[in-house]
């Protein structure tokens, strides 16, 4: 079952940008756009937060680590000196996208490697209060902006396809989605996966039969930090721009409510929540200016009474009609 | 010399506004096991609440007791309609739903007072300075924050060690099963120790609102400092939290005043400056992250 | 209105709805600008001071009827930019102003001119926009950052001040007005400090003023913050004993009227004073007032020229805002009656103005008051201009 709603699902997304008119014209692709990215990173912050158990406070920092990756080599390309004196810029989104991988990927190998030393409520802030460090570290680099971020003037180049044209981008998160998807499903299934699951349900247990828990909880936290990086690169190549906005705590906040929403533990339930968060956030938005009015109680509501998410809900209609 | 004083001062000054949130909030997370973001907003409730009874009546007094009320009763609605559903549920649950929380009084505090922020005066009996050491003046409002803050952590400490109540706290942040499994009414003390919290957080609200604006946000700025000083403190510990706060709000007004300084001897002054802002903000964070690095529970755990 | 007009405004109204293609179709103006958070008042502000331009020439602007929208930026860039492609794409707007803060502009007005739409500020003008990055499509008709702050270094400087400790929150107009302020003012530093865009309690600076002693107190804080700086600055006694010289934006109309007794005595320089005599100003007052019923601030006033600017060359082109060379042209001549009197652009099409002193005062009601004083700088430019090839 799950296999048939994920490709529905990846269906219902590849067809979105053919009938512009159903959605609302071709302005609302950027929106669509958005929300594919978000799901990336939504999908990405699951496999820790929703297989894994580990509350992580501070997910938009590989998020924005990953976009300011993108906007640093940027504005080196277009100033010709390297970054460091060593890295030369470039505006190859081949380049700048696995960079952003892995500059996202050292962060979380650190902070992983020392956040992981704590459990509960102490993992929660520690995590939290890394996200931010990387925060006013960047709000302080005045060179790339601070406070008032950067711009990217001209999206990255890949081949000879227009990033300008947000259809082209909405498809390359398409993909960068489904092949991340992918990754987090062969995860999920291997012995890996099974262990982490394990993790979530016992920790003690797991240790007890002889698995060295840290490692895979850090392995887990590398992979998701990289995932967030991904979305991160995209995203400064769709919006042209970064800012201390992209890894402020609230982003955390929202990234974990996607997951929750949409359904923590189940493989394409972030994507859903995604969807529906940026989508009610920008339907309440064009409804009313005090739309978190409408929000804050909603989702108190989720958290309270929908505890499964969307997957869940819609997991236990199919079955019911099964039987 | 008398520089470094003042700022020491203004250190304290900070730490106990710290103390007077981060109290309440550690005894939440010890004795109920909940986290609970939205603590911030009681701390902004309690100073609008104040902010607008001192401009409609121009009493210090009133304004004074219906901040307190304001908490207070937002603070037991609260526990009472969504909180006291999340006592089981993991932290996960918590945080999203109290996240939920401050959206909602964000935007409520918006619709009813608007965006401007709302300005208090400093009562009377309390404006101008004292003169401190010979040339250093220091007002007068400040200090009384800094007497109130002992206050309540000396009323805290005999309320803790000389009553029941304070009994049962110190047995719940311990082991709360075992306290559950003696018969002791929980309900009633989870409500008692949550309106103590709300109270406090109110409490600060109220005197922090003539130093700086009253405005909407007010709160989560001072709830994250709030958070990191309840871990460095270790959590459910009230001897953790005063201190903690006392040592955030030091380093972090320390860093403030001197780093910026210091760095100019070594590097050009804009960049010095910029270095040293960014610097001194993640300072405190910093700080959490050896402290729980070095020991994971905080400096004074409460739970053997 | 006889039966024979009423008839004709019928049958032109019919002949509107029937043919949206015609010259007479209203020209469409984009106007996103912050409303939300404590900078909500400015954008307020800029909103009405564009409406009531467009509202005394009944629904028109130098003759063209136009049709105003307005959407907030939510004091985000990210949601400054889906605002702006949602004027360019999906309203085909092609003339888009408002924007408060430098970096909401940062971030959207590239996507502007990328597009080939023409970008007319009423506030923010930031440095990078006025030197080698200029633009022919991007007009300036409030001030470019930096002059704001020259002008209360020139006042200081007047004034005779040695010794000047500064302070600025640490962001991109923050270090501008610091670097502006300097520029102009030619004695010694005492101190320089940044602050943080997220500060509330002031009182290690207020230590640090009181320690070096300064002849005068620079300081820029616009919006909420100003206000807690102003009053944390009374509580820490140093408002008698160090006169303060600001910018416009950190003492607007809103920022005294919130701060109280603590602003009477602050100095500051602007470019427009709702006291000003001349008539375009006085009628501006006036219509401004009678329909809001409040004083406008200087962001209204530069709102308001940015509609008389736009309606300039709106009438030049005929309402023709497809072909935009003729409509920078026409855009440049500035023919229009400033509320501040002389105007026009220089070569980076920023404004080339006066400058004025200005000073709060105890009103005859006991409140304070804004007063204009003298000229500081007259057919004052930018120093970027120079960089600026067009």
């Amino acid at each position: 079952m799950g296999l048939v709603l994920a490709l529905l699902t990846f269906a219902a997304l590849a067809a979105i940008p053919l009938f512009p008119d159903l959605v609302g014209g071709p302005a609302t692709i950027t929106l669509f756009a958005r929300m594919i990215l978000y799901a990336i990173a939504a999908v990405s912050l699951n496999l820790i937060l929703g297989y894994g158990g580990l509350v992580s406070f501070g997910h938009a920092a590989y998020l924005g680590l990953g976009g300011y990756t993108v906007g640093i080599l940027y504005a080196h390309f277009i100033s010709g000196s390297p970054f460091l004196g060593l890295i030369p810029g470039t505006n190859q989104l081949l380049v700048t996208v696995p960079a952003a991988m892995l500059v996202s990927g050292l962060f979380a190998l650190a902070i992983g490697a020392l956040s992981l030393r704590t459990t509960g409520v102490q993992f929660i802030m520690i995590t939290l209060a890394f996200a931010q460090m990387v925060f006013f570290l960047f709000v302080s680099l005045k060179v790339y902006g601070g406070d008032d971020g950067l711009i990217v003037r001209r999206p990255n180049v890949l081949f000879d396809l227009n990033l300008r044209d947000t259809t082209t981008m909405y498809y390359i998160g398409l993909v960068a989605l489904a092949a991340y998807v992918w990754l987090v499903a062969r995860i999920v299934r291997s012995r890996f996966g099974r262990v982490l699951t394990g993790l979530r349900q016992n920790e003690r247990r797991m240790a007890a039969i002889g698995i060295s828990t840290y490692r895979y909880k850090l392995v887990a936290f590398v992979i998701a930090g990289m995932g967030a990086g991904l979305a991160g690169a995209l995203m400064a190549n769709l919006q042209r721009f970064v800012s201390p906005d992209m890894l402020a705590w609230t982003k955390s906040g929202e990234l974990m409510i996607m997951v929750i929403l949409g359904g923590a533990g189940s493989l394409i339930g972030p994507i859903w929540g995604a969807i529906a968060l940026v989508g009610m956030e920008t339907a309440l938005a064009g409804w009313t200016e005090h739309w978190q009015f409408w929000l804050g109680p909603i989702l108190i509501c989720i958290v309270l009474f929908a505890r499964g998410g969307l997957y869940g809900f819609v997991a236990s209609l199919l079955k019911r009609d099964g039987r | 010399m008398t520089l470094v004083l003042e700022q020491l001062l203004n250190g304290v000054q900070l730490g106990v506004m710290l103390f007077m949130l981060a109290a309440g909030l550690t005894l939440i997370f010890g004795i109920m096991g909940v986290i609970n973001l939205a603590h911030g907003s009681l701390f902004m409730v309690g100073a609008y609440a104040a902010a607008v009874t001192a401009a409609q009546t121009g009493s210090f007094l009133l304004a004074l007791v219906a901040g307190l009320a304001a908490a207070g009763v937002l603070g037991m609605v609260i526990e009472f309609v969504v909180l006291r559903r999340l006592y089981a549920r993991d932290h996960l649950d918590q945080v999203l739903a109290t996240f939920g929380l401050i959206l909602f009084f964000n935007q409520s505090i918006i619709l009813i007072f608007g965006r401007q922020p709302m300005f208090v005066n400093i009562p009377p009996a309390f404006q101008g300075a004292v003169e401190l050491l010979p040339g250093v003046p220091y007002p007068i409002y400040r200090l009384v924050i800094i007497a109130v803050g002992i206050l309540v952590a000396l009323g805290l400490w005999v309320l803790i060690t000389r009553t029941r109540i304070g009994m049962l706290v110190r047995a719940g942040a311990t082991n709360r099963e075992m306290v559950r499994a003696l018969g002791v009414d929980i309900r009633l003390l989870y409500t008692v120790v949550f309106g103590l919290g709300a109270l406090l957080a109110g409490l600060a609200g109220i005197m922090a609102g003539p130093l700086t604006s009253v405005q909407v946000g007010m709160g989560e700025q001072i709830l994250i400092l709030t958070f990191v000083v309840v871990v460095i403190g270790g959590i459910g510990s009230v001897r953790g939290a005063v201190f903690g706060a006392l040592l955030v709000g030091v380093v972090d007004t320390m860093l403030r005043a001197f780093l910026p300084g210091f760095l100019r001897t070594m590097m050009a002054g804009s960049e010095a400056d910029a270095l040293g802002a960014g610097l001194s903000s993640m300072g405190v964070y910093l700080l959490m992250a050896l402290v729980l690095l070095l020991r994971p529970k905080g400096l004074f755990p409460a739970h053997g | 209105m006889t039966t024979k007009t009423l008839i004709r405004s019928l049958a032109m109204a019919a002949a509107l709805a029937a043919a949206p293609a015609m010259a007479q179709t209203p020209v469409k103006i984009g106007l996103v600008t912050t409303l939300s958070g404590p900078g909500g008042y400015i954008g307020a502000d800029i909103r009405d001071g564009f409406q009531i331009a467009i509202d005394m020439e009944g629904g028109r602007l130098g003759g063209i009827p136009v049709q105003l929208l307005v959407e907030d930026d939510g004091f985000n860039p990210g949601k400054g930019k889906q605002v702006v492609e949602k004027f360019l794409k999906t309203e085909r707007i092609k003339l888009v102003t408002g924007i408060v803060f430098s970096n909401i502009a940062g971030a959207a007005v590239p996507d502007v001119l990328d597009e080939g739409a023409i970008y007319v500020s009423p506030n923010a003008g930031p440095s990078n926009f006025a030197g080698k990055e200029c633009h022919k499509n991007y007009f300036v008709v409030s001030w470019q950052n930096d002059s704001l702050h020259e002008s209360a270094g020139k006042a200081v400087q007047d004034l005779g001040y040695k010794r000047a400790f500064i302070l600025a929150p640490n962001y991109q107009a923050g270090r501008d007005a610091l670097t502006g302020f300097k520029r102009f003012f030619k004695g010694e530093i005492a101190g320089e400090v940044y602050t943080r865009l997220d500060q509330t309690d002031y009182a290690a600076e207020m230590a640090q003023i009181r320690a070096a002693n300064p002849d005068v107190v620079f300081q820029f804080h616009p919006g909420g913050l100003g206000i807690t700086f102003l009053r944390q600055y009374q509580q820490a006694g140093l408002a008698g004993a160090i006169p303060m010289v600001v910018a416009a934006p950190s003492m607007d109309l809103t920022t005294m009227n919130s701060v109280g007794d603590s602003a009477v005595g602050v100095r500051l320089t602007s470019h427009w004073f709702h006291d000003f005599d001349n008539p375009t100003s006085k009628k501006f007052v006036e219509e401004f007032q009678k329909k809001f019923n409040r004083l406008p601030t200087f962001y209204a006033s530069q709102s308001f020229d940015t509609a008389l600017a736009i309606g300039a060359a709106l009438k030049g082109t005929n309402g023709n805002v497809n072909n935009t060379d003729a409509f920078r042209t026409a855009m440049l001549k500035a023919e229009f009656q400033s509320v501040r009197g002389p105007f026009r652009f220089g070569p980076n099409q920023h404004p080339i103005q006066d400058w004025w002193a200005g000073e709060i005062v105890r009103g005859p009601d006991g409140k304070p008051m804004m007063k204009s004083g003298a000229r500081v700088m007259s057919n004052h430019g930018d120093a970027y201009a120079a960089d600026c090839k067009l």
